[in-house]
């Protein structure tokens, strides 16, 4: 009968105590993470992001301003970083037009795309679901476009679903997700609805974009027509397309390496003759590339722990790569 | 939980020093060890889902992994399960601690929250601490389940299942909202959610020590090698028809994130909307898993069964039909909600009765491997189906099999082997002929009664 009340007190003690010491635990290292990510509220600096002369990007450096859009100059991008006060996960700006990627964690995680003006102000909001990972404006700063890769879709596939969206803010109408758009795979009609887009990038008439399309565990370029709605591909293993400033080459991704988590090389395709070029840069690069100007790219480069780089090579295939920006991601002019 | 801490014998018969109308209503039928046990996994499916609600976040917004990354992991999740989840099966019967062997696999898992943090940003350990979470989780479901059937009498089993399956329903519900909840008071410190996380699975083992007690019974025959014994639950008419007819459902079964997708797509759910669905589906699964549970003990477990598969036949209808908006999405959550309601726990308690209490782990364990093998193929088809016809077709050729299985299921097994677990029938109601070799000896009691040992 001891033993009994022995085992019965043990029984009712022993979550007593267990609940009691862990959510102590629980409760001490979270105040204690709270604490470290506590960083001082950056003063926003102001940044124009239309001012000629200046590399716009996500600074990722640790401290007060992380995640934050930065500026710094373009012929001296090694220089102090002015750090202003809005947070996105992917930004890209053009002609006075940027486009932020955040997700919000509340009681349900949000993400939204933000319009934002010359001087990152919000001007508009639109929401999606997801992990933000494409961001882009095109070169008149008219249309927007995003990628975000969607969480639930794949249990059990293996694979993943993309929701790209394009925006006019001219008219202010709004694509969620483009995979309805007509598709022409070597010019015939392609109806199979495994499809997934990303990466869009729009050329200098807001109205030809390129993408990435992948069917079948195929992955295309394609053109697309925002007018006429419709797209077709161009060639096959290209992701990630971004059209150099003279319209007429995409640097893309490619896979050419066996290791599956770190399969691309960047190469330049040249869209006359629809020749590519491996670029200088070897190490597997997981970005949409932008251009620096008419004879480089920039893209971030991983660190392996968690953080990037800011690089940039030459886009006919010589030189070497050079660290642009330390602790930075997402850039544009 | 107070039950569980204040009864330790079997509330189901009565056991004496339980004075009629101290508990709830339904709670008096329930076995305090059944109560004990969906307390852990309540819990523990907290710090699980507390994991899986923000890992996708994690892995790439915070380590910069390609999505690819995550693509992978996937896979590991559904592989790491199946061997683990029959070994653990049999090496539970063969010693005769079921609580010992799913201890040690809600041990693994909550450590495992532990070594997401230290795995870093490699995705080749990530990968291993995922797929080492995953095989904690298959190798405590059969002894768990095993644990629930043998402590509750023969014709409470669809309530003692269905009150588990709530409860570890409500820890689902918690888990992403906690570990948001993390998120936000820490500034986006995923760390914190791992720490807090393990502190929950930590909980859930204490829970699972102090509180659970587990039973012994006449260990199957050592003679026997290795995992035949478990196989040899199949010489048994009635199991064999079961575990094929589960698996033959498995195999026309959609994965739940494809009639998301489905939904989504068609009836144009704005994106911000579609991490709500499954929220849908596992309301309605909370809210009739008890209900559910009790009628399948009144009117026959297989007949429920059966009866949870019409209903995602029903779900796949709305899918197909012409209608749209809230009168789709409404039904066909609220029958997917329906489909695991009738079907998740009531399989467990229709097989109970079936397997020898010292095999019932292991047989427990390959039903469960069948149904899940089945799902994965089942995925396999219906993308090779939804890449060459699209997802409708791929959807009706479902349908279609669904309506071949569920007609074969109720013209083509006598009716008796389908009510084998009716509640007239009490205890060991398997035909001589359909009992498994190697099985307990006639007068070993089919729940538990024991006293404190």
């Amino acid at each position: 009968m001891t033993a009994f009340r022995q085992h019965a007190r043990f029984r009712l003690l022993a979550p007593v105590v267990a609940l009691l010491v862990l959510a102590g635990l629980g409760v001490g290292y979270s105040v204690h993470a709270a604490k470290r990510e506590a960083v001082p509220a950056v003063h926003g600096e102001p940044i124009d992001t239309a001012r000629p002369g200046q590399l716009l990007f996500r600074n990722t450096a640790p401290g007060a301003g992380h995640g934050n859009i930065a500026a710094v100059p373009a012929d001296t991008a090694g220089a102090p970083r002015t750090v202003s006060g809005l947070g996105c996960e992917r930004f890209y700006s053009a002609a006075g037009t940027g486009v932020c990627l955040v997700t919000s964690t509340g009681a349900v995680p949000r993400t939204y795309a933000l319009i934002v003006d010359r001087q990152l102000r919000e001007v508009r909001r639109v929401k999606l679901s997801g992990i933000p990972n494409r961001a882009r404006v095109s070169p008149s700063g008219r249309m927007v476009s995003w990628t975000v890769f969607v969480q639930g879709d794949s249990y059990n596939t293996g694979g993943f679903s993309t929701w790209t969206g394009i925006l006019d803010t001219r008219t202010g109408y709004a694509v969620l997700n483009i995979e309805d758009i007509p598709l022409f795979i070597d010019g015939r009609r392609y109806r199979a609805s495994d499809v997934n887009f990303w990466g869009v990038t729009f050329a200098a008439d807001d109205n030809r974009f390129y993408a990435t399309v992948t069917t079948k565990g195929k992955t295309y370029l394609v053109q697309g027509d925002y007018g006429k709605w419709e797209a077709h591909t161009l060639r096959e293993n290209a992701e990630c397309p971004s059209l150099s400033p003279d319209g007429t080459r995409v640097v893309f991704k490619k896979r050419v390496y066996s290791d599956a988590a770190r399969p691309w090389r960047l190469h330049v395709l040249d869209l006359a003759t629809m020749l590519e070029t491996p670029l200088a840069e070897t190490a597997s690069i997981d970005d949409q590339a932008a251009w620096f100007d008419e004879h480089t790219v920039m893209y971030a480069r991983s660190r392996g722990k968690g953080g990037s780089d800011v690089w940039a090579v030459p886009s006919d295939g010589t030189g070497q790569p050079r660290e642009l920006i330390v602790d930075a991601a997402s850039p544009s002019r | 939980m107070y039950i569980s801490a204040s009864s330790s014998t079997s509330a189901a018969d009565g056991a004496p020093g339980l004075r009629p109308g101290r508990r709830a209503g339904l709670l008096r039928t329930v076995p305090a060890n059944v109560v004990a046990l969906g307390a852990v996994s309540m819990v523990t499916d907290v710090s699980s889902e507390m994991v899986s609600a923000v890992l996708p976040l994690y892995l790439v917004l915070q380590l910069g992994l390609s999505p690819l990354a995550f693509g992978m992991f996937d896979s590991l999740y559904s592989g790491a399960t199946v061997l683990v989840r029959l070994v653990g099966g049999h090496l539970a019967d063969r010693r005769q601690r079921r609580k010992l062997v799913a201890g040690i696999g809600y041990g693994l898992s909550a450590v495992c929250k532990l070594g997401l943090l230290a795995a870093g940003s490699s995705v080749g350990a990530l990968g291993a601490v995922v797929a080492a979470d995953r095989a904690g989780k298959g190798l405590r479901t059969a002894p768990r389940d095993a644990l629930i059937s043998l402590s509750t009498p023969p014709q409470a089993l669809g309530l003692a299942f269905g009150v588990h399956r709530a409860m570890d329903t409500v820890g689902a519900f918690i888990g992403p909202l906690a570990a948001f909840a993390v998120l936000a008071a820490t500034g986006t410190a995923y760390d914190a959610v791992f720490v807090v996380s393990f502190c929950v699975a930590a909980l859930g083992v204490v829970l699972l020590v102090s509180l659970v007690r587990d039973r012994q019974d006449p260990p199957p025959d050592r003679r026997e090698p290795a995992l035949r014994a478990a196989f040899g639950l199949l010489r048994a008419a009635a199991f064999r028809r079961t575990c094929v007819l589960t698996a033959a459902l498995g195999l026309v079964t959609v994965s739940d994130s494809f009639i998301y997708l489905l939904l989504q797509r068609r009836l144009g759910i704005a994106p911000e909307y579609f991490p709500l669905l499954p929220l849908g589906t596992t309301g309605a699964y909370l809210l009739l898993a008890v209900p559910l549970g009790r009628m399948a003990d009144r009117t026959g477990r297989f007949r429920m069964f059966l009866g949870g598969h019409v209903a995602l036949l029903g779900a796949y209808a709305m899918l197909l039909g012409p209608a749209g908006g809230l009168f789709v999405l409404i039904p066909a959550l609220l029958l997917h909600g329906v489909f695991y309601a009738a079907t998740d726990g009531v399989l467990m308690a229709a097989a109970g009765p079936m397997l020898p209490a010292g095999l019932r782990t292991s047989g427990m364990a390959l039903l469960q491997t069948g149904q899940a093998g089945a799902r994965v193929v089942s995925s396999i088809i219906l993308g090779a189906a939804w890449t060459a016809w699209g997802p409708r077709t791929g959807l009706a050729v479902m349908a279609t099999g669904l309506a071949v299985c569920l007609l074969v299921a109720r013209f083509g097994f006598p009716t008796d082997d389908a009510r084998t677990d009716d509640t007239d029938s009490s205890g060991g109601t398997e035909a001589p002929d359909d009992r498994a070799p190697g099985t307990a000896s006639p007068n070993a009691r089919a729940y538990d009664e024991e006293t404190i040992a």
